[in-house]
């Protein structure tokens, strides 16, 4: 059984990180050259972490399976990021930040983190700002702010609708700074397929070279996961194609507890699927609810219509009706959910039925066409190329998609997992986010990660290591790793199977889908942890997978990480079946107030759970860590 | 979460693709048919299914770059029909959709060609000039913790609206494939200029200009001619204003750097 | 890099100097013309013109080694980059596509070529007069009295010959063809130009192209056709 200690600092709230900071142990300047840390990902947490220990005098090694670090998903993030500046001067700060946050996840977060990463918000803008971000600025040159989801401050900073790429093209720019100094020494196409544990503690990792298929060891100090989380398990996902959860699933496999899995994020805005060849769906920014009014009609016969024929007195704004107060600006699992339900009341409008209306008419008609060009002129055009229909003219069509998971691999208030030297950033941990994200929060919490909070505590575990104790990599156990990848690639290679990776993929994601999605039940689940053994068994039987490991192969890298995703979709399910209460993106059916709304069970499961790995076949271990709210009640999260 | 096809009249085409075996193999264009084209299918997922159904063949499907498919992450690299991303104005190929084309078209795609973005395989080629360039000095030196406040440092609206318009580069190389001379001006001139009109890139703005083209002048890159064909199939439309832009820094930086006093501080000086 | 290294070994610093060098020849031509226009009005003008031209002496020397020296940079230079344009895209593309670069602009090396090779043909035929070599001969007095050489003269006979007329229209038809894309990319690589104005530059280059080969053309056009005689 793993040992989960949070490590939380003990005093008040807001003193606990000042704290922390002046008592744990740091490596003297000189040491820490004599240091080698793998940095394993390169998106906001990765390249952030990677350039900051660098220059500090950490030796860095940072490995990413795309061409460039620049790519990385955390580039597509539209609307913005948090930070209680209060520049505004709306009544914002760093304790409405914290508590915005976390009871926009269902209290299911760490007070602490959640404290933390409101308070190192404010530096992540500065620090930004100095790099060079382009933010959007008012006439004075100052910063400028809009509102985002589940707050009633303007404390959002943005760059048009492409916030995560300018933020992630800043940490790439501190990343290429470094490398070009010898700081950090850059894998691309290198892809993490195996976590090497010495005596216990992480020391190195296993690649594989995506163009000449070389796998190559690779040891250190520490090793610092940042590889993002594991949406794609639905297949159809706002995830980038190639976005995997390989690396922290080898981690978990090697003894690294991997948290509140069921906990994903359904994004009530994305464009709506439209056809079986489907590969990815396109999220339309949450900002977009700032000036845009979401409805369905009121009766079932007129969602066909054309939306200019439904009188205004026939629409349901449902979202403005059911939560006066925050209105289309509600949190996302609760926008998306009241999506599904008029879906499932026969008022979904589209083809297929499931869809709802954002309506920029009003704000047109407020603000003239030119300003909300200027606002949203970028995810206009993205609807307009898509669907080919033109959002200042008709409203758009919008349906939730997976977008964001909240769970991830354990960590303690340093970052560290239970593997001791293994360190998991950004969305690949499950810690600041709860059950729900807020929007405009995963961009804070990377950066969080990567500028503000590893930089110090990697230190507290590294000056327990003795400088140049890294182990070689011709030891036994960097063998056992390297034989382990080569044979899972070996047996892909050598079998005769008759059905492409992508096949699998589309099956998992239906299954994970209908049961996993937006609504669960004990059934569903059930049902789902039939189908997927079930689905994994057919795969390993009779996935194709051409080619040779000696080149550069996509079916292969796609096998692997479909293999993953399997037996992760089966974790998810299993831990929504344990999770017998409704909180932020986990909603079983089973467990809501007669309105609808989540209905969590605090006595019962205000804890994480974190499953352990227990091997081949086996059911995994449900670990548990209580979240002990000394500062904030765990109230009924309402909105209305 | 699938839903219905809607009724869309189907169509076939031809795709005649390049396939590269390796960066040292001589690579040829091979003809394959899809039916059944839906033209609200985007590009790359028609690709999807034809590598697919050379899977089932048997065969080893078409290697090609692609992620985000949502037109940010740079990563999609293809030349169609003679243009980078092909037919449509401020797309990237990800962002290309099947209605685009007609019932019984060639499609010719290509990879991107450049001699400093070398061929890997099929469709995928090597952009990492790109990043040594940013490396020379695409960035501002902040250490992180250093900064002062993020308003304590004002910018002309106007300046960052610039600034921005440069930086919305997604460093996908449309504008070296596209280049008759694979001129990589675009980017840099993008790069260059997205930090130099932000007051904070003042301090490095002449060094910056001076070690990203010569960078970019070793990477095997060819010459600006000023033809725009750069800034035509840019999926971001960055403009070409850019480049002369940098031209007039890179200037203003060669003679500066002549005629500017030195200090002897590299001589050394502790104290 | 120092000042020089920058300007002759940089990809830019060898396009602003293309473009420098070729402002200079660009007033080269443009002041020539003007020079030469002078044959429409009576003979005395011209040959009062290129008797103070000649006049200068060192000078003139001077002139024309700065000129020669611009040509030889921009040639030399034309040829590198051409060279290493080539080079940077060792393979072409199956499908070619060109969007909006203009059909002067892609064949600047052809243009450039033919224009080169008009001007040692020219240098020899007026500055040299190789081959009639009683063109210096000809004397010509001014009202003052000097006795200066006559170059009206040698211009009506010199543009008598078709064939040498033609190669001259066609010469200054090529050049004007090539400044039409070199005044405009001369700008932008000077890095004076933006999309604000970029229309007016387009424009007067057009405008001043067309006039430069209308205008040049018309010297021998109305030599041969009898509108610009020898002087009685």
């Amino acid at each position: 059984m793993a040992k989960l200690e949070s490590k939380v600092p003990s005093g008040p709230l807001a003193e606990k990180w000042r704290k922390h900071k002046t008592e744990i142990k740091l490596v003297n300047p000189a040491n820490k050259r004599k240091y080698e840390v793998i940095v394993v990902g390169a998106g906001l947490a990765g390249s952030s972490c990677a350039a900051t220990l660098a220059e500090l005098g950490y030796k860095v090694k940072n490995f990413v399976f795309h061409d460039s670090p620049r790519r990385a998903h955390s580039i597509a993030a539209q609307g913005g990021i948090n930070a209680a500046k209060n520049y505004q001067n709306d009544g914002d700060s760093v304790h409405r930040l914290y508590y915005d946050t976390l009871k926009g996840g269902d209290y299911r977060a760490r007070e602490a983190n959640v404290h933390r990463l409101a308070e190192v918000s404010v530096n992540i803008i500065d620090q930004c700002a100095a790099q060079g971000v382009p933010f959007a600025r008012e006439y004075g040159g100052l910063l400028a702010n809009r509102s985002f989801g589940g707050a009633q401050v303007s404390r959002t900073f943005y760059a048009r609708g492409q916030t995560g790429q300018q933020l992630l093209l800043g940490a790439y720019s501190a990343l290429s700074r470094k490398v070009g100094d010898g700081g950090v020494q850059l894998h691309t196409n290198s892809e993490m397929l195996d976590l090497v544990l010495v005596d216990g503690q992480a020391k190195g990792i296993i690649v594989r070279d995506l163009i000449t298929g070389a796998v190559t060891r690779h040891s250190a100090d520490a090793v610092v996961l940042a590889t993002g989380g594991y949406g794609n398990v639905f297949n159809l996902s706002t995830y980038a194609r190639q976005s995997n959860a390989t690396a922290i699933w080898r981690a978990y496999k090697r003894g690294a507890c991997l948290a509140n899995p069921c906990y994903t994020q359904i994004h009530p805005t994305c464009i709506p699927v439209s056809g079986d060849y489907q590969s990815k769906l396109t999220l339309m920014s949450e900002s977009l609810r700032n000036d845009g009014r979401i409805w369905v009609p009121k009766r079932k016969e007129d969602r066909l219509k054309k939306p200019a024929d439904i009188a205004e007195a026939d629409r349901d704004y449902y979202l403005e009706r059911i939560y006066p107060s925050f209105g289309n600006l509600c949190p996302r699992d609760v926008a998306s959910r009241a999506a599904k339900r008029m879906c499932d009341e026969g008022r979904g409008v589209g083809e297929s039925g499931l869809g709802v209306y954002l309506d920029f008419s009003d704000a047109i008609n407020r603000l003239g066409e030119p300003a909300v060009r200027e606002r949203y002129g970028n995810l206009f055009d993205i609807y307009h190329e898509i669907t080919a229909e033109s959002a200042y003219q008709t409203p758009m069509r919008i349906f939730p998609a997976v977008h964001y998971t909240m769970g991830g691999l354990w960590v303690d208030y340093n970052l560290m997992s239970n593997i001791p030297g293994l360190f998991v950033l950004g969305e690949a941990n499950f810690s600041d986010h709860g059950a729900n994200r807020l929007g405009a929060s995963a961009l804070m919490q990377g950066l969080a990660d990567g500028y503000f909070v590893i930089p110090y505590t990697i230190g507290d575990y590294l000056a327990g290591q003795k400088p140049g104790s890294r182990p070689a990599t011709d030891r036994p156990e960097f063998k056992q790793a390297e034989d382990n990848v080569t044979g899972m690639t070996k047996r892909f290679l050598e079998n005769k199977g008759s059905q492409p990776v992508s096949h699998f993929h589309k099956r998992l994601g239906k299954i994970m889908w209908e049961h996993c999605g937006m609504a669960r039940t004990k059934e569903g689940l059930e049902a789902a942890l039939q189908k997927i053994p079930a689905l994994k068994e057919e795969f390993n039987a009779t996935v194709r997978v051409p080619g040779s490991a000696d080149t550069l192969n996509q079916s292969l890298e796609q096998a692997g990480r479909v293999a993953d995703f399997i037996e992760l979709g089966e974790l998810l399910c299993r831990d929504a079946l344990t999770r017998e209460e409704s909180c932020g993106g986990h909603f079983r059916e089973e467990h809501q107030w007669p309105d609808g709304e989540c209905k969590r069970d605090d006595e019962k499961f205000g804890h994480v759970a974190a499953w352990e790995y227990q091997g081949e076949g086996k059911a995994p271990l449900r670990n548990t860590e209580p979240l002990n709210y000394e500062f904030t009640k765990m109230s009924v999260r309402s909105y209305k | 979460m699938v839903a219905e096809t809607p009724s869309k009249k189907l169509f076939s085409v031809t795709l005649r693709i390049w396939r590269q075996a390796g960066p040292s193999a001589p690579g040829r264009f091979v003809d394959y048919p899809a039916k059944d084209v839906n033209p609200d299918m985007s590009f790359l997922e028609l690709l999807d299914v034809v590598n697919d159904g050379i899977t089932l063949k048997g065969d080893e499907p078409v290697a090609f770059a692609h992620d985000c498919r949502e037109g940010i992450c740079g990563t999609c690299s293809c030349t169609i029909n003679g243009k980078p991303h092909g037919p449509g104005k401020g797309i990237a190929t990800c962002q290309l959709y099947m209605r685009s084309f007609q019932d019984g078209d060639t499609i010719v795609v290509e990879p991107f060609r450049a001699k400093a973005f070398p061929i890997q395989k099929d469709l995928v080629t090597d952009r990492a000039a790109f990043d040594k360039i940013q490396q020379a000095g695409g960035f501002i030196s902040v250490r992180t913790g250093a900064a002062p406040d993020a308003n304590s440092i004002p910018v002309p609206k106007e300046d960052a609206d610039l600034a921005m318009d440069a930086a919305t580069c997604i460093g996908c190389g449309a504008c070296v494939a596209a280049c008759k001379n694979a001129s990589a001006m675009l980017f840099v001139a993008a790069k260059v200029s997205h930090l130099g009109l932000m007051p904070q890139g003042q301090p490095e703005r002449d060094k910056r200009v001076l070690a990203m083209v010569q960078t970019m002048d070793e990477a095997g890159f060819g010459n600006c001619t000023n033809q725009y064909e750069c800034s035509a199939v840019c999926p971001k439309l960055i403009s070409h204003d850019f480049i002369a832009r940098m031209n007039r820094d890179y200037v203003a930086a060669i003679f500066k750097s002549r005629f500017k006093p030195a200090s002897n501080a590299a001589a050394g000086g502790a104290g | 890099m120092n000042l020089l290294g920058s300007l002759f070994k940089s990809s830019i610093g060898k396009k602003i100097l293309m473009a420098l060098t070729g402002l200079v020849l660009f007033g080269f031509v443009t002041g020539h013309l003007v020079g030469n226009l002078q044959i429409f009005l009576p003979p005395a003008k011209i040959n009062a013109y290129a008797h103070m031209l000649e006049s200068l002496g060192a000078g003139l020397w001077l002139i024309r080694g700065f000129l020669l020296l611009c040509l030889v940079i921009h040639v030399w230079l034309a040829i590198q980059l051409t060279l290493e344009n080539r080079a940077a895209r060792p393979q072409a593309y199956g499908a070619e596509h060109v969007i909006r670069a203009t059909l002067a602009s892609r064949v600047m090396a052809r243009t450039g070529i033919v224009v080169l090779a008009f001007v040692p043909f020219h240098l020899a035929h007026y500055t040299l007069r190789v081959g009639s070599p009683g063109w210096s001969e000809h004397t010509f007095r001014l009202t003052d009295g000097t006795l200066v050489r006559d170059v009206h003269t040698m211009m009506v006979q010199g543009f008598s010959n078709w064939l040498v007329s033609g190669f001259y229209v066609i010469a200054v038809g090529v050049l004007a063809y090539h400044l039409s894309h070199g005044i405009v990319s001369a700008v932008q690589t000077l890095g004076l130009k933006n999309e604000k104005w970029a229309g007016q530059v387009e424009r007067f280059a057009a405008a001043y192209c067309w006039l430069y080969f209308l205008l040049n053309a018309a010297i021998p056009l109305a030599v041969l056709g009898g509108f610009v005689k020898l002087a009685a």
